[in-house]
Parts: C-alpha cells; sequence; structure tokens
C-alpha cells in the first residue's frame, strides 16, 4: 500500500542531494583560504550525511510522525509512578520569554537577578514543601537526584570518619535505586514487604548495622501505600547511625498533608516532570532537586544558590548569587546550573497553584485513585484483577493479573494492548516486581470523573470480550500504526541506525 | 520448545539448571522452566574455557528481552567447553533447552555433589 | 477547584459514597496524627494566570539575555539562531506531553525521531553505536568513563586539562565512588601533552576543539591511549564535526559532548542534552536509551525501545547506568536542527564560523595589549591574554553594550588574565568590529587607569 509504506520512510529516505531548508548568511568577512585556517589533515575528507530536504518535507515528516504518537493532552494516561498530570500551557509561553530563554548560563550574576531569584524561590517552595530546608536545583533528573542523595550519604559519613559499604531498598524499589547504589560505589540489600505491603519492620532490624549507610524509601511506596510505620523505620535507620533518603517519585499524595522532613527523612529528591507539570517530552527533559537536612546541608553539590544581604558593591536589596565557596562540597554533578527552563514552568506552577492549591492537588489525586479502584470493583473488574492489597489506596494502586491469566488466559501484556485500541495509554506493566502480572494505576488530580468512569467501563468491556474470545486482546492492537512489534529481533539483532 | 519437558537421565538444580553426567565430566544447562520465565532469549555471551565454577554459584547470564538472569552452576569443575553457536542463535535455548541449547562442558572436580541434585521427578514436584 | 482540577462539590459527593467514605479526609487515615503538618504550607495563596505571567515577566526583565548586548560569551553553550520551524515541531502536543515510549505501538512519531537523531550523530561522531541522548555534557563525560570503568577495569583516569572544567568536575565527583584515580595531563602551547601512560589506566579523556578553542590531534592521543590499553574519550563541539575529522576516524572509542549548539535554547544553562556514541565493542554497555528497527507482526516496518536489559528497569543493580527520565524533546530538536542544516549547510555554517572567527582573532590579536593565548588551528571559539585585569577590562566592554567573553582566570589561574571569546553566526562582522574596538578601548582604559565610569 502506498500509503502506508510513505509513513514510514526516515528523513533520509526524503533526502535527495541538492535539497536544503538552511541559507547561510551571506559571508561578510575577507575570505582566508581553508587549508591555511585548519590543515586538511586535521579535516574530514567527506561532509556528515545528514539529511538533505527543504523545510516543506522536513514540517511535514515530524508532523506525521507526531500523528504516530499517543499523548497526555489528547486522551486519559493512567501510567502509574509517572504521575501524567496536565501541563499547563502557560508555562510554554513564560518559559520561552527571552530574558529566561536567552540567558547564557555564564551570564554575570548581577545580570541575571532575574534568573537566580527565581531559582531561589524555587528552593524555599521545594523546602516548605519538602520539610527539609537546603535545596540543590542541580540534579538533572530524578534518577540524578538519586544519585546525589547517595552520594551526599558518602560524603557525610567519610567526614565522620567511616566507610560504610551497603544500601537498603526494599524489594519493591524503582529500578532507578538499586542502579543509583552500585553506580556510587555502594552494594545493594534488599528489604522484604509484608503481608500488607508495607516494609518488614523485622527484615529490617536484622539487615539495619554500622555498616548500612542508608536506606532509600518511597513513602507512599510504589504500591500505592503509606508506611504507618515510617516514624519505626526512621528510628531503626538512625539508630545505626544511617541516613533515611526519600524518593520523591510519589510526592503527589501528600503535599500540604505530610512531608518527608517531619517523617524524619534526611534527603528528598522532587521529580518536577511529575508532580510539577514539566512536560514529559517523550523520555525528558525533567529535573531532579534535592532538599536535605541541616546535617547533609555541608555536602550539597557546587555551586548553590544563595541570598545575601548586599551585592557587595553597596547596594541594599538582597542579591541573589552562586556560592562556589563550599569545602565539604561533593562537588558539580553536571555542568551550569541545572535544568533552568524546567524551574522556570514548575516555578509558574508553584505560583499558580500556592498552598491551598497544592494541598488540593493532592487530595483530588488521593480521591481519584480511591474511586477509579471503586469503580473497577463495581464493574466487577476486580473480581479478576485484585487489588495487591486490599485497604484504602494512595494516589495509585496496584492489580494483580494472576487470576485473569489463569481464567480467560489473557495476560497483563495482553490488557494493555487492547486498552490501545479504545484510546487510552495503558497503566505501567509489570511493575512492581513483587506483584505477579501487575498493573500500577496513577489517574492523578486533573482527570474528570467521567474519565474515570469510562476507563472502568473500557476494562469491564475488554475482560468480557476476553471471556468469550481470547484471541481478540492475545492479537491486539488493532487500530494503531503498527500492531506488536518483535522486541527479540531488535535486541538480538540490533539495528540502530539507517544504513544510508 | 512449548510444552514443559524434565528428562529423567538428568540431574537437577534448584536455580533451574540442568547436568548430563558423561563420565568425569558434565555438560550444563537452563531448565525449561528458566528458559519459559525468561522469554525470548536475545543474548547469550559464554564465560572461557579454563575458568573455575563453583556449585550454587553464578557463572554467566542469560539475556531476554525483558530480563537477566544469573545461571548458576550445579557442579564445581573447569570449563573445558563453550556453546559458541549460542553467540549467533540465542533462541536456541528456548527452542531446545535440554539439546543444542546447551551452555557449557565441565570437568568435575568432586563428582560426589551430584548426590544433593534432584532427580526429573522431584525437580518438577518443586515447580508450582 | 484550582484550574487544573474538576472535582466539583457534586462529583466529590458521589465519589465518596462510591468509595463508601464520608470525607477526603479519611482517606488518609494511614497518616498518623503526629506526621500531619497540621497547618497550610508556608506558601503564598495561588495567583491567576495573568499575575503569574506578569511575576515570569518582570522577573525575565532582569535578566540581561542575548538580546539585550552583543555577547561572545560560550565555553560550552552558544548564541545560534534557532530556525521557527523547531518549535513549532517540538511545541506539538504528541512530542511534548508522552513519557518515555514503554508503548511502542503509539509512540513510533518519538520512536522513529529517535532512530533519525541517533543516525546523525553517528555520522556526525564516525561511531557506529549512538543512544537517543544523556541528560548533557559534562555528565556524559562520567557516563562514558563509568563505560570505561566497566569495560577495562583499571584504576585510573587521565584527563586533559584542555576537558571543559564542570567536566573534569563532574568526573571527579563521580570517580571518589569508583574508587577511580583522576589525573590530569597538562596543556603545552594550548594542546594536550599525555604524560607517559602505564597499563593502569582505563580511559584518556580529550576535549576536541578543546576548551581554549585549540584542535587537538585526536588520532595521535588515540594512538597513544591504544598502546597502553586504554580507552579514548572525546567530548566534542558538534557543529565543529562538520568540518574535523570525525573522533571515529581518528580511533576514539567513545564521543560524548554537549548537544546545545543543535537546535536548543541557552535557558541559562539547561534543559538541553548530551550526545553518545561508540564503538561496536561497547554497545552492550552504552547508557541511555536506544532505538532499534524491527517489524510488527504484518511485517511493517517499527521501532522500539531495545537493548533494555542494559537499564535500571531491568538489570537494576548491574545496569550501565541509571538514566530512567533523559532528554527526548531536546535530542528531537537536536535532529530537527541538524535536518534543516543538512549535509551541505552544517559544512556552510562552521565554515562561516571558521572564516569569522580567523577575522576575529586577527583583528583582536592586533589589538595593543591583546595576544592570543595560543597559537593552534581553532573553528569557533579562541582564548586571549590581555595586559589588564580581565574583570575590569570585561566590566568596561559591559558599559559598551558588549560582553566581550568569558573570564578565564577562576578555572585556569596559571594563564593570568585570559578571555576566551566565541564567534557564532550569529556574530557579524560590525558585531566583531565592535567588539574589537570595545576591547581595545577597555585594555587601553585599564592600563592608563581612568575611572569607571558608573
Amino acid at each position: 500500500m502506498i500509503g502506508a509504506a510513505d509513513d514510514q520512510l526516515t528523513i533520509y529516505e526524503r533526502s535527495k542531494p541538492g535539497r536544503r531548508a538552511f541559507v547561510a548568511p551571506p559571508l561578510d568577512v575577507p575570505e582566508r583560504p581553508l587549508d591555511e585556517l585548519l590543515p586538511p589533515n586535521l579535516r574530514r575528507a567527506e561532509p556528515p550525511r545528514l539529511p538533505e530536504v527543504a523545510e516543506p518535507e522536513i514540517v511535514r515528516h515530524f508532523n506525521r510522525l507526531s500523528k504516530r504518537n499517543f499523548d497526555l493532552d489528547t486522551g486519559f494516561y493512567p501510567l502509574g509512578s509517572c504521575t501524567m498530570k496536565h501541563n499547563p500551557k502557560l508555562h510554554e509561553r513564560v518559559a520561552a520569554l527571552p530574558g529566561h530563554a536567552k540567558l547564557h548560563p555564564l551570564q554575570d550574576p548581577r545580570r541575571a537577578q532575574g534568573a537566580l531569584e527565581l531559582m531561589w524561590r524555587l528552593q524555599e517552595s521545594l523546602g516548605e514543601i519538602a520539610g527539609l530546608p537546603h535545596v540543590s536545583l542541580q540534579p538533572s533528573a530524578g534518577s540524578h537526584g538519586e544519585l546525589a542523595g547517595v552520594l551526599l550519604t558518602r560524603a557525610f559519613h567519610e567526614d565522620h570518619g567511616e566507610n560504610r559499604t551497603k544500601v537498603l531498598t526494599p524489594d519493591t524499589a524503582h529500578g532507578t535505586n538499586p542502579a543509583t547504589v552500585t553506580m556510587a560505589g555502594y552494594d545493594v540489600v534488599h528489604i522484604g514487604t509484608d503481608e500488607h505491603g508495607n516494609v518488614d519492620l523485622d527484615d529490617l532490624r536484622a539487615k539495619a548495622n554500622d555498616d548500612v549507610a542508608c536506606l532509600m524509601l518511597t513513602n507512599p511506596s510504589t504500591l500505592g501505600l503509606f508506611e504507618p510505620g515510617i516514624e519505626e523505620i526512621a528510628e531503626i535507620v538512625h539508630g545505626v547511625g544511617a541516613t533515611l533518603y526519600y524518593d520523591g517519585a510519589n510526592l503527589n499524595a501528600i503535599m500540604g498533608i505530610c512531608r518527608p522532613g517531619d517523617m524524619g527523612f534526611d534527603i528528598v529528591h522532587f521529580n518536577l516532570h511529575k508532580s510539577f507539570t514539566q512536560p514529559h517530552g517523550g523520555g525528558g527533559p525533567g529535573a531532579g532537586p534535592i532538599a536535605v537536612s541541616d546535617r547533609i546541608e555541608p555536602y550539597l553539590p557546587r555551586p548553590q544558590v544563595v541570598r545575601r544581604d548586599t551585592d557587595g558593591n553597596g547596594g541594599s536589596a538582597p542579591y541573589y548569587d552562586l556560592d562556589y565557596d563550599r569545602p565539604k562540597s561533593i562537588g558539580r554533578l553536571r555542568g551550569f546550573q541545572g535544568n533552568y527552563g524546567v524551574f522556570v514552568r514548575s516555578y509558574a506552577y508553584i505560583r499558580s497553584l500556592g498552598a491551598s492549591g497544592l494541598r488540593e492537588v493532592s487530595e483530588v489525586a488521593v480521591l481519584n485513585a480511591n474511586y477509579l479502584l471503586a469503580r473497577l470493583r463495581r464493574e466487577g473488574v476486580l473480581d479478576l484483577l485484585p487489588a495487591a492489597y486490599e485497604r484504602l489506596c494512595m494516589h495509585e494502586f496496584v492489580l494483580s493479573g494472576a487470576p485473569m491469566k489463569r481464567e480467560l488466559h489473557i495476560k497483563t501484556l495482553d490488557l494493555a494492548k487492547r486498552l490501545l485500541d479504545f484510546g487510552v495509554h495503558p497503566p505501567t506493566v509489570y511493575f512492581p516486581l513483587i506483584v505477579d502480572e501487575a498493573l500500577l494505576i496513577e489517574p492523578t488530580e486533573t482527570e474528570t470523573k467521567e474519565t474515570l468512569d469510562r476507563f472502568a467501563e473500557i476494562v469491564a468491556e475488554i475482560l468480557r470480550e476476553a471471556r468469550e474470545d481470547p484471541d481478540v486482546a492475545l492479537s491486539a492492537p488493532y487500530t494503531t500504526p503498527v500492531r506488536r512489534l518483535d522486541e527479540a529481533a531488535a535486541a538480538r539483532h540490533p539495528v540502530l541506525r539507517a544504513p544510508l | 520448545m512449548a510444552e514443559p519437558s524434565y528428562p529423567a537421565d538428568l540431574l537437577y538444580h534448584p536455580e533451574h539448571d540442568w547436568a548430563r553426567i558423561e563420565g568425569d565430566t558434565a555438560t550444563f544447562g537452563i531448565t525449561w522452566y528458566a528458559q519459559d520465565a525468561l522469554g525470548e532469549v536475545v543474548f547469550f555471551d559464554p564465560p572461557e574455557v579454563g575458568i573455575t565454577v563453583s556449585k550454587d554459584e553464578s557463572y554467566t547470564e542469560v539475556e531476554s528481552v525483558k530480563a537477566v538472569s544469573d545461571v548458576f552452576a550445579p557442579l564445581s569443575g573447569e570449563i573445558v567447553e563453550v556453546n559458541a553457536a549460542l553467540s549467533d542463535n540465542p533462541e536456541t535455548i528456548n527452542e531446545d533447552p535440554y539439546g543444542q541449547g546447551w551452555l557449557v562442558k565441565v570437568r568435575l572436580s568432586n563428582p560426589s555433589e551430584t548426590d544433593s541434585l534432584m532427580d526429573a521427578e522431584t525437580y518438577e514436584g518443586t515447580l508450582s | 477547584m484550582t484550574r487544573y482540577t474538576s472535582a466539583t462539590d457534586d462529583d466529590r459527593r458521589a465519589m465518596l459514597a462510591e468509595i463508601g467514605v464520608e470525607s477526603i479526609e479519611e482517606l488518609f487515615a494511614d497518616i498518623p496524627d503526629s506526621l500531619r503538618l497540621g497547618r497550610p504550607l508556608a506558601l503564598d495563596e495561588g495567583l491567576s494566570e495573568q499575575e503569574v505571567f506578569e511575576e515570569l515577566r518582570a522577573l525575565a526583565a532582569r535578566n540581561v539575555s542575548t538580546e539585550d548586548e552583543v555577547s561572545f560569551l560560550g565555553a560550552g553553550m552558544y548564541d545560534h539562531y534557532i530556525p521557527a520551524l523547531v518549535d513549532s515541531i517540538i511545541l506539538r502536543s504528541e512530542f511534548l506531553t508522552p513519557y518515555t515510549p514503554y508503548q511502542p505501538e503509539i509512540s513510533q512519531g518519538g520512536l522513529a525521531a529517535m532512530f533519525e537523531y541517533q543516525t546523525a550523530i553517528s555520522e556526525l561522531t564516525g561511531l557506529p553505536i549512538s543512544n537517543a541522548s544523556v541528560y548533557e555534557g559534562p555528565s556524559a563525560v562520567a557516563a562514558a568513563g563509568y563505560v570505561a570503568k566497566l569495560a577495562r577495569g583499571r584504576e585510573r583516569f587521565v584527563v586533559s586539562r584542555g576537558v571543559h572544567p564542570h567536566s573534569r568536575e563532574v568526573l571527579r565527583t563521580l570517580a571518589r565512588g569508583w574508587r577511580m584515580e583522576v589525573v590530569e595531563a597538562p596543556l603545552k602551547g594550548g594542546v594536550t601533552e599525555l604524560p607517559e601512560l602505564d597499563q593502569g589506566v582505563s580511559a584518556v579523556i580529550v576535549q576536541q576543539p578543546n576548551f581554549l578553542g585549540a584542535v587537538e590531534d585526536l588520532s595521535a592521543l588515540s594512538g597513544l591511549a591504544k598502546h597502553a590499553g586504554a580507552l579514548t574519550i572525546c567530548s566534542c563541539d558538534p557543529l565543529s564535526l562538520a568540518l574535523l575529522r570525525s573522533p571515529g576516524e581518528c580511533g576514539v572509542d567513545i564521543a560524548v559532548g554537549e548537544g546545545q549548539p543543535l537546535g536548543n535554547r541557552l535557558d541559562y544553562g539547561g534543559p538541553s542534552f548530551g550526545l553518545f556514541a561508540a564503538t561496536e565493542e561497547l554497545m552492550r554497555r552504552m547508557p541511555g536509551r536506544i532505538a532499534g528497527e524491527t517489524r510488527d507482526l504484518d511485517g511493517k516496518r517499527g521501532f522500539v525501545l531495545t537493548l533494555q536489559t542494559r537499564e535500571q528497569h531491568i538489570r537494576r543493580e548491574r545496569a550501565t547506568s541509571n538514566i530512567c527520565t533523559a532528554q527526548a524533546l531536546n535530542a528531537l530538536a537536536g535532529v530537527i536542527y541538524l535536518s534543516w542544516l543538512g549535509r551541505r549547510g552544517i559544512v556552510e555554517l562552521a565554515e562561516l564560523m571558521v572564516q569569522r572567527t580567523a577575522y576575529a582573532r586577527e583583528a583582536l590579536q592586533a589589538v595593543d595589549g591583546v595576544s592570543l593565548l595560543h597559537e593552534q588551528p581553532v573553528v569557533r571559539e579562541f582564548a586571549l591574554a590581555l595586559e589588564a585585569p580581565v574583570d575590569q577590562v570585561i566590566a568596561r566592554c559591559r558599559e559598551q553594550g558588549v560582553n566581550p567573553g568569558y573570564a578565564l582566570a577562576r578555572d585556569y589561574p596559571e594563564l593570568g588574565d585570559g578571555l576566551l571569546v566565541a564567534i557564532t553566526e550569529q556574530r557579524t562582522r560590525a558585531d566583531i568590529d565592535r567588539l574589537v574596538k570595545a576591547l581595545g578601548s577597555a585594555v587601553a582604559a585599564e592600563r592608563t587607569g581612568s575611572e569607571v565610569r558608573a
């Protein structure tokens, strides 16, 4: 079919020698022989084989590609653990203001006071939300913030003359946690989960000793459940002199209601691309700022954004500055100051919502999740996909597709693929690992009741369909631009670029 | 291989590995249960000939699209041969886990270790 | 109700009834009273959209951007012209708002774009395998170091002093956790002078062009590294690769770099993206996401995230990196920009920069009290030595509406009053003439000790 094949061409296949979109400004300086300026032995013989297309083809090509994507602006996206909430449109307008967008990172701080003040105010706001006063905006994403947290822990222990080797994480942890631990040079030790879905306190007590540097925890957990024993957990961990690290991926459940700092955490990271509406962009950018307690503050990355009473030049107004004078700092984690464009959007969000608005976010996020769970129960869905733990959830919940697999002979994966035909993005599948055939659902607070009702009805419909004919789900999807793809072939014989 | 199969002439280790004893050497591989849990195998990098393996310890990995799994040695000894063909066709481990999908051959250093392995019936009984 | 939530009083009543509780408060029963905040957050109340816009506009007005002065600041991020079509494409909902492509059937747009991006980076770097982006330049250097450590297992890195100061700092921060030693190789005459390498080096790390703008002899450097069994890692400026011999051709094993010059805003330092490409041998150790081509069950061409067993969500503690969210939208801007420049265009752009840079360098060198810090070939950036305090000179130039460049003193105290000057296609001859004049008068004024005007 000509239409279908044309739709799948790469931009290289649309290229033709001589086509171009870019026209260089004219040379306005005397031209010198290139060989004199860059000796031939340093130069490439052939230009890189980039596409050769004019503007209309570029626009058409990427527009067509875009239509092969499902997106949050178009439909429901209940990806557990990802907090796919609406991205306010104001944010693109403010991020594009030239004073923000065209500011060079090495501009003199005296001429970047707007940027530094914005960063400082964002720090203060995040610190208040976390209940921990000292914030660094430097890490580039959540997992980068985790790395910072573990490195801060190392610096803290070394500064106290200790050489601990282990970090504890629950077996429900997001994969970035153990990966981060290894990258930071520690060994991972897993803590079990009890039958209520909480950290197994006995297992924790058995494994917490003075060789443990840190316990990394999410609260609510990746099962969407609050740890009622968190104060005792903090006591156990602090009792052996270890730090307590909070993975902020699930902050959407508790803003304005309780704070990780008050629970006893030493270090918290935020995912600005989760609770704070930075658009996901198909896989980034994000940002992963961290907030820490007094005892961890000396080790924060360099530079820190600070507010001084004066700019040292006789001015009396507060002066915002980059502070490099931090002798115990772990150093830098990236270039320049961090993902400022993301800070602009997150700051606009916090200013838009304010204290009550942020609290409302968490209240409605938890309301929506519990409502969706109840609706699924009413539709009979939970008979085949029971909630992994029989209790009220927080902002997300986990179902297990194991009974569905036994009785209807379709797996969580097949349910997910069939959902694609109904115009919704599937929830997260096969995570957390401790739940068999897991389905992790997080509606977020920006969805209407009608959307949640519709989703429950769709899932019920798919199960009814499967009872009659499991093959429908097994070969789904049918209406998407491509159907199930051969991932094994892609991994066995990787083709990672166009051949040209 | 579509249907579960646990040949009677093999010995089995709780971590889902099998051993075929041939005099003072043995061939190792992973069981039907293991390859089924892994899914389609996409990559296998054989260990080097000459290295020592120890009973109950991991000596290599098998990768599928969705998982990486340690492979445990059912018995101790020295690797004398590896199945190099698996580098090009790792899916053989799924198709023929007990035949062409063998992983390594080992000269046993402690043949009495076989006492602690299970027979096919016992092993199959541990699977739920 | 905020403007982003829809739960009316009626909705709430119905929902609470369905759940079987009396109030939202009951849903938080698991949270002990002792942990309740019990007061509103100490933040201002929310503002209307109009008020928020006004506040962000007022903050922007207190920043001096590249629209407010003629800027020659570079040092890792550059004021290039970004064509209108980049924004018109990346701001589309379908690219801006989805998550990482875990369900490939409905993510073909993003995955195809990653595949095209990987192809372009592979072409620029001359290395066969590129990933779909990492965070940015300096952390990419450290990520490459981690790969080298896993691949070679030796205890030392040798990094050139010509590598960006931020990259060297990040490497040091992370190397501590890996128990790796970082040794610095000095610059001589503006280019890297490698010490004798023994068998204890996992990787030699250099930058092209280096931080002082000089073009390094990558082939010679990688040859020395190979001889010692070490990998060569090179952090490259992607636009310079339009003209320079590719790192792959020069024997480099891993090419990384800051992607901001490719269609991304300055944004006060981020977000941008890091490029990361390597040899076939290192494919299964690459960090970050990678898109691969395959077929669907009808035989149609399609793309998926592949080699996922390297990644955190599968391999967990044995992952080669911990990256989850990366920089997909910024990499998309990058591939759109590279498609816009095209094969001929990127060469023309680079040649324009080379010519203007040569013109600027010659004119500035002729100014009294200004000399070149080195005489190496350069592409789009070069270093000057001033016979006057560089901070004061910069202040005087600013009064003339010109930002002459980056003061090297903090990062390279041994170079005295050094200034790094960057030229992009947006700096015209008239701009450069203005720089020459401003710098000339600033240096002269400093040398004669005249007053700085307030």
